[in-house]
């Protein structure tokens, strides 16, 4: 009797696994059908690389959005991954671990905080600023960069402190006890020590600042056109899905379905190269 | 013999515990003091606080004094990181850092500022030879340290300390991880560096305080119970605890 509910159990297990496993696989089969085939049809160099994007004439370049994507995203890890590795370092290094554990959490809220709670803060406090102090229209490619910057840093903290706590304690002694001061040993053993860890986290949060989508929209102005400055507005993949997927039929849905699957392919390399760099790391261990 | 350590009245205190408990003892120029005992003794957290290496853990209180060349190091005046400087240390495991095996010798240079290729180089050959590493590593020095078996790192670990010219070595269980060919040699080696170095070591292994030390000092759950030549104490101890533990009765 126990055997065989053991063998139930098992199965039962497998098959929800297996769900999980099969949503991905479902959603991914279900964009590349839909989008692949448009891609090939319009021609992949005039689809990534055509600075046309009018749906109504039939024309669908993608290259300012993906110009746009790039730059928010830059954007975005020009301002995170500085104060996120910054805040692993000093939370792990210079602070009391009591006062990590209670600061650490409070910085993993930070991601449940729901995107549109940024945009909307975005929107009413960052674009003014903006508007008022650096001209242009406030919605703009920096606001975009600005709220990424700050949606990403749970991402970059903890997955950093994580890689610098796991830095041997004997690095450390051994660097101090040769008169080191605290920051030199950060800086000449434990952050070269830890910077898989840390690369791998900056990694994954750009994957997290290209896939956004709410925050993005509210905050970028979403005009379709290659930026000439961080003040002008801009559009990026996510939010050129999202803002016509609700009345695109035929080619336009299509060729929608086919900036997805670009989004798709840029996400799957970034986590890819993530986790690879993560796995190096155990390896030299 | 002049006194380079001379510690007073020491206690230290994890929280509430007591881990060190009025100990007094000296330590001499171009001696090699042995501090020996059972596990848990405090004889590890009595040689890290002649470095200051305590001072990493929170919530460690300590009482009394350490004085080196007479100045003592619990003074607030006290530079700590010039203290280690002067008061190097060798860990129970060779913790070499994950950098090419040059590159760990210099450390201690570079952290003090120095850039200089020539005199690097110079350095890093001299605490090379003086921990015979040399004619091994020589054609390997931009090779990641981590690489070398341990015997080498741990004298790798012994060379970057040279490296810095300290006037005391405190030695932390340094032949715990080695085996008993690459404890000979590094055995041998300590009595070379006597010449110019005062070396404080901790170890498990009473044959080796026998072998290498000048001066010893046995503890018990905090307390210095007995501390004298190591000639004296290992032959004719005053103390019966003393007599328990070295003839094996104990510990």
């Amino acid at each position: 009797m126990p055997v065989t509910s053991e063998k139930i159990m098992q199965r039962l297990l497998l098959a929800v696994a297996f769900s999980a496993l099969s949503a991905l696989l479902l959603i991914a089969v279900f964009i590349i059908s839909q989008g692949l085939p448009f891609i090939f049809r319009y021609g992949f160099r005039e689809f990534l690389f055509s600075s046309q994007w009018n749906p109504q004439a039939g024309k669908f370049g993608i290259f300012p959005m993906v110009v746009s994507t790039l730059w928010v995203t830059l954007g975005a890890m020009a301002i995170g991954a500085p104060l996120g590795v910054a805040g692993a370092v000093f939370l792990t290094e210079f602070v009391p671990r009591t006062v990590m554990r209670i600061i650490k959490p409070s910085i993993e809220l930070l991601a449940g905080i729901p995107s549109v709670v940024y945009g909307f803060i975005g929107v009413m406090v960052l674009a003014p600023l903006i508007r008022d102090h650096l001209g242009g229209p406030g919605l703009s490619l920096l606001a975009g960069s600005i709220i990424l910057g700050i949606m990403i840093l749970p991402t970059i903290i903890s997955i950093s402190i994580d890689s610098i706590m796991a830095v041997p304690k004997s690095y450390r002694e051994g660097s101090l006890a040769l008169g080191a001061t605290v920051w030199q040993t950060v800086r000449m053993v434990t952050l070269p020590a830890a910077r898989s860890g840390i690369a791998a986290s900056i990694i994954l949060a750009m994957g997290r600042a290209v896939g956004e989508t709410m925050a993005v929209i509210m905050v970028t102005g979403n005009s379709v056109k290659i930026p000439g400055s961080a003040l002008e507005p801009v559009r990026t993949l996510t939010a050129n899905i999202a803002l016509e997927m609700g009345y695109a039929t035929g080619m336009h849905r299509q060729a929608l379905f086919a900036t997805g699957v670009v989004l798709f392919v840029v996400i799957m390399i970034l986590n890819f190269s993530a986790s690879y760099v993560m796995r190096q790391r155990k390896a030299r261990r | 013999m002049d006194q380079k350590i001379e510690i007073k009245d020491l206690d230290l205190f994890y929280g509430s515990f007591q881990a060190l408990k009025a100990v007094s003892m000296p330590v001499y120029d171009r001696q090699i003091t042995a501090l020996i005992g059972p596990s848990g003794c405090g004889k590890s957290t009595l040689l890290r606080c002649l470095n200051r290496m305590n001072d990493l853990i929170s919530e460690v209180r300590i009482t009394g004094r350490a004085l080196l060349d007479g100045v003592n190091i619990y003074d607030r005046s006290t530079d700590v990181e010039g203290l280690r400087k002067r008061v190097g240390m060798v860990f129970q495991r060779p913790n070499p850092f994950p950098l090419p095996i040059y590159e760990n010798v210099v450390y201690g240079l570079r952290v003090a500022g120095e850039n200089d290729k020539k005199t690097l180089d110079q350095t890093a050959e001299k605490s090379l030879k003086a921990a015979w590493l040399w004619d091994q590593l020589k054609d390997k020095l931009h090779q990641p340290a981590i690489s070398l078996p341990l015997d080498q790192q741990q004298r790798l670990c012994l060379a970057r300390l040279l490296a810095v010219e300290p006037e005391v070595i405190l030695m932390d269980e340094p032949c715990s991880s080695l085996d008993p060919i690459a404890t000979a040699k590094v055995e041998e080696l300590m009595l070379e560096l006597k010449k110019d170095y005062t070396i404080v070591i901790v170890t498990h292994n009473m044959q080796q305080a026998a072998r290498v030390s000048d001066f010893s000092g046995y503890m018990l759950l905090g307390e210095m119970i007995e501390f004298g030549e190591t000639k004296t104490l290992f032959t004719n101890p005053s103390q019966k605890l003393t007599e328990d533990y070295i003839t094996g009765r104990f510990g």
